[in-house]
């Protein structure tokens, strides 16, 4: 066996790098085995960076595979998984809709595959700016699913996704989406971490065997997606998709300790973020890089004698249930703000009906508040964000709704045109 | 060109198990049983959604007694380019080991290579991926009741076609071949000891193979079960599906097509189409076309081959 | 039924079990993966209308049966003569059709 400690040299730096290029960082300090691409605006940048790192000699043994559309990205990626090697890919808007049939087939396969998705609105018409539509339409296809808000926190969550999706307990696929533009080319300083470190954090390469449970093995033949009638066990083994995605929210927890305490970065319990939350009357949920900028709004707001904190969602799937009721359980007004749309649901926005749904059996009688924003990229400001907490503020003390209320939802940011 | 009695000595091993569900006669399984004995059991087989996808059996039964992959309908071909890219990249791990050695077989109908797989085909092959492509010509969607496909023959009948189809069916092997992969070829279900020496040659050429076999369905083409070899022989004798392989553009025809350059030797085509119940409704019309579209093909071939010759 | 631990059948060709039996959901492994095994449908064999019988007289051991065996069920034994898996022929009549020397008859089962 080749010494894989050698071959992939990195040291420790800190770069001032595009969201993007961290996410292909991240990819090559993971060491990844297979990589397929196929290029789509905002991704582009990601496949780029990593035919650099293939082409410059450092990923040696890496194959990137460079194919023509998006269904065969995510098919080559479940093929090559399947023969038991790490995998990664990245891609964005329609060519995640492209993708969709084999995003069901690599969860339905169990493959630890790991993608990033640089969310961009959902065409017609077309739009390439931050908007999480994209990866919520994916949010029942049995992949893990978190949000990076940060530059720093797409690095640090590629790497972690490996760690909780190889485990031989879980065994899922995993989103890391991060908006498109607003992350994706903006550029920050990123701390690179040092091979050896990251090789003692992550689990080791898949071995010969490949996974536990599919293998390509000519020693032990086997054969994966035969057909089951209804009265076999096909209903059990969808069940155990989403038993043991609620079970992984324990293993999420786990890991994002242990990444604080190798790498000393602090990401909440993995699944939330609270900020200032234990004495707020008023707090948001936010995810993306909106909630980065929130808690500058709440930080302003306090200052200014406003009792407000705010969440920063990382994990939409698995739903992290419990760290939301405690959050509603310590706030009076919980405002619930959405960068994307689920037509004709609830609310209208995927996360505040989530958090409905989660707080409806739970004692906690917290007012729900849902607000949609920031959608296809339009600029959501700081003054914005301020002004939705004080309306949040407002609707405490005087019970009324902010002016832009639609079917039972806060539209913040209507264009109004003279 | 190897012998019965070769085979029978040293290609006993069947790899894909009696008992399974093909139909009693399936050109299929006659493809595949010879396919595999020459690639060996060091083959990882990727099917996209096909009959042989269900003929294997229920879970947790199988009858292949090799790796096996089932896969989306469209994307047979680039699931294969992963298999075999990550095969290679386990074989820098683990040098020395079976993974170099590793084939990945791709075993695709006519509708997930000619309709629904052709842009991932067309992606492999210009990827030049170190697979082999064969198709398995039934000349229908088989697995779905009959429904036509792009490769169902102009006056066949299927469900979708009731009054026979209209269009030609697509030269695939000639869209491969334009690819400039390194090895094109066209084997028949009656003739399997071609098969198995086409499968040997692209075992041993790096890069994309495509082997495109004709295999009969008594269900589909409306023919008895124990015709299920006799009907693709007529096919070849009459001359409508012409036996070569491409090697690095280099066409060569294989020997039970070669003598057919001269057209007396050809059996007239009705012989082929009379025997076969989804022919039945063919116009007058329609079987003069055919003939004329069959003679284009050969005039066709003889020059190319006519070119090399020159060229040579 | 066995309890099968789903990890121990993904060791190794021996270890597994003849087939996998499961009594519930918690028992199953994450994916549905099956084995090879002769009979994967059943017995083939009672399909049939028609068998093949094959006359040791006129046969020629060319073998030309064999190839053309969709199946595999025809086999050469060790004394060399050519026999039929009558468990799993499905009973399609290609190698009667076949047979240069016409020494494979096709009877009608006798329905027992």
């Amino acid at each position: 066996m080749i010494d894989s400690q050698d071959d992939f040299i990195q040291e420790r730096e800190t770069k001032i790098i595009k969201g993007n290029e961290a996410a292909a960082y991240a990819a090559k300090s993971a060491r990844v085995q297979v990589i397929s691409a196929y290029p789509i605006t905002p991704q582009t940048t990601v496949v780029e960076k990593l035919s650099e790192f293939v082409d410059n000699g450092e990923m040696p043994g890496t194959e990137y595979i460079k194919v023509e559309s998006e269904h065969s990205v995510m098919a080559s990626i479940v093929g090559a998984s399947t023969a038991g090697t790490r995998t990664f890919t990245a891609t964005s808007g329609q060519g995640l809709f492209y993708m969709y049939e084999m995003v069901h087939w690599a969860a339905g396969a169990r493959l630890p595959i790991v993608t990033t998705i640089a969310s961009r609105g959902p065409a017609p018409p077309w739009n390439i700016w931050a908007d999480f539509t994209d990866i919520i339409s994916c949010r029942d296809t049995g992949w893990m699913i978190s949000f990076a808000a940060n530059h720093q926190e797409i690095y640090d969550d590629i790497l972690m996704s490996y760690k909780i999706c190889e485990d031989y307990d879980i065994l899922l696929p995993k989103f890391v989406a991060y908006g498109g533009f607003t992350l994706s080319h903006t550029s920050k300083p990123v701390t690179i971490e040092d091979q050896e470190v990251v090789d003692n954090f992550l689990p080791p390469l898949p071995d010969e065997k490949g996974w536990p449970h599919i293998f390509l093995d000519p020693e032990r033949p086997m054969m994966h997606g035969n057909l089951i009638m209804p009265s076999g066990f096909y209903n059990e083994f969808r069940l155990k998709i989403h038993h043991t995605m609620l079970m992984a929210k324990d293993k999420i927890k786990k890991v994002t300790k242990e990444f604080e305490s190798t790498f000393g970065r602090h990401y909440g319990n993995g699944l939330i973020q609270e900020y200032r939350i234990n004495d707020a009357d008023v707090a948001i949920i936010n995810y993306g890089e909106l909630a980065m900028q929130m808690e500058q709004a709440v930080d302003d707001l306090r200052e200014e004698g406003y009792k407000v904190g705010s969440v920063k969602l990382r994990y939409l799937r698995p739903f992290p249930v419990e760290d939301i009721i405690n959050v509603a359980r310590k706030v009076k007004i919980l405002g619930v703000a959405d960068r994307a749309t689920a037509f004709g649901s609830p609310t209208g926005g995927p996360v505040s009906s989530e958090v409905k749904t989660a707080l409806y059996n739970s004692s906690v009688s917290t007012q729900v508040l849902p607000i949609i924003m920031g959608l296809g990229g339009r600029e959501v400001s700081l003054e914005q964000q301020k002004n939705q907490l004080k309306a949040l503020i407002k609707l405490k003390e005087t019970g009324e709704l902010p002016r832009d209320m639609i079917d039972g939802t806060f539209w913040d940011g209507l264009l109004e045109v003279e | 060109m190897v012998s019965i009695k070769e085979a029978l000595k040293d290609y006993q091993e069947e790899f894909f198990l009696a008992g399974n569900s093909t139909c009693a006669g399936c050109g299929l399984e006659i493809a595949l049983r010879w396919a595999m004995k020459a690639l060996g059991p060091n083959t990882s087989l990727v099917t996209p959604a096909s009959c042989l996808n269900v003929v294997v059996g229920l879970w947790p039964k199988t009858a292949s007694n090799f790796p096996f992959m089932n896969m989306a309908f469209a994307a047979g071909a680039a699931a294969a380019t992963g298999v075999s890219a990550a095969f290679k990249a386990k074989a820098y791990r683990f040098p020395g080991k079976v993974w170099e050695k590793m084939t990945t077989l791709v075993f695709a109908g006519d509708g997930g290579t000619t309709d629904i797989g052709i842009q991932g085909l067309s992606g492999a092959a210009e990827r030049n991926s170190n697979i082999i492509y064969c198709c398995y010509d039934n000349e229908a969607y088989m697995n779905t009741g009959i429904q036509r496909s792009s490769s169902t023959p102009h006056g066949a009948i299927t469900t979708t076609t009731t009054l026979g189809k209209e269009q030609y069916k697509k030269n695939l092997p000639q869209i491969m071949a334009a690819h400039e992969i390194p090895y094109v070829a066209t084997c028949s279900v009656s003739e399997p000891l071609d098969i198995f020496e086409k499968f040997k040659k692209a075992k041993s050429i790096e890069g994309c193979k495509y082997i495109h076999i004709l295999a009969s369905c008594p269900p589909g083409w409306g023919i008895a079960s124990e015709d299920a070899v006799e009907i693709p022989r007529l096919a070849v004798k009459t001359g409508s599906w012409i036996l070569y392989e491409i090697e690095n553009g280099v066409i060569t025809l294989s020997k039970k097509s070669k003598l057919l350059l001269d057209p007396s030797k050809r059996v007239p085509l009705i012989e082929y189409l009379s025997r076969q119940k989804r022919f039945s409704k063919i116009s007058e019309k329609a079987l003069i076309e055919l003939q004329e579209q069959l003679d284009l093909q050969w005039i066709k071939i003889a020059n190319e081959i006519k070119c090399q010759e020159n060229l040579a | 039924m066995n309890k099968v631990k789903w990890k121990n059948i993904c060791e190794a060709k021996d270890k597994r079990p003849e087939v996998q039996a499961y009594h519930n959901w918690k028992e199953l492994p994450p994916i549905p993966i099956s084995f090879p095994i002769k009979g994967s449908i059943g017995t083939t064999g009672d399909w049939r209308t028609f068998k093949p019988v094959l006359n040791r007289e006129t046969c020629t051991k060319c073998g030309i049966c064999w190839m053309y065996c969709p199946e595999g069920t025809i086999v050469r034994n060790e004394e060399g003569e050519f026999e039929v898996d009558y468990v799993y022929c499905k009973g399609c009549g290609i190698c009667a059709k076949e047979c240069p020397t016409k020494s494979i008859e096709m009877e009608r089962e006798s329905g027992e």
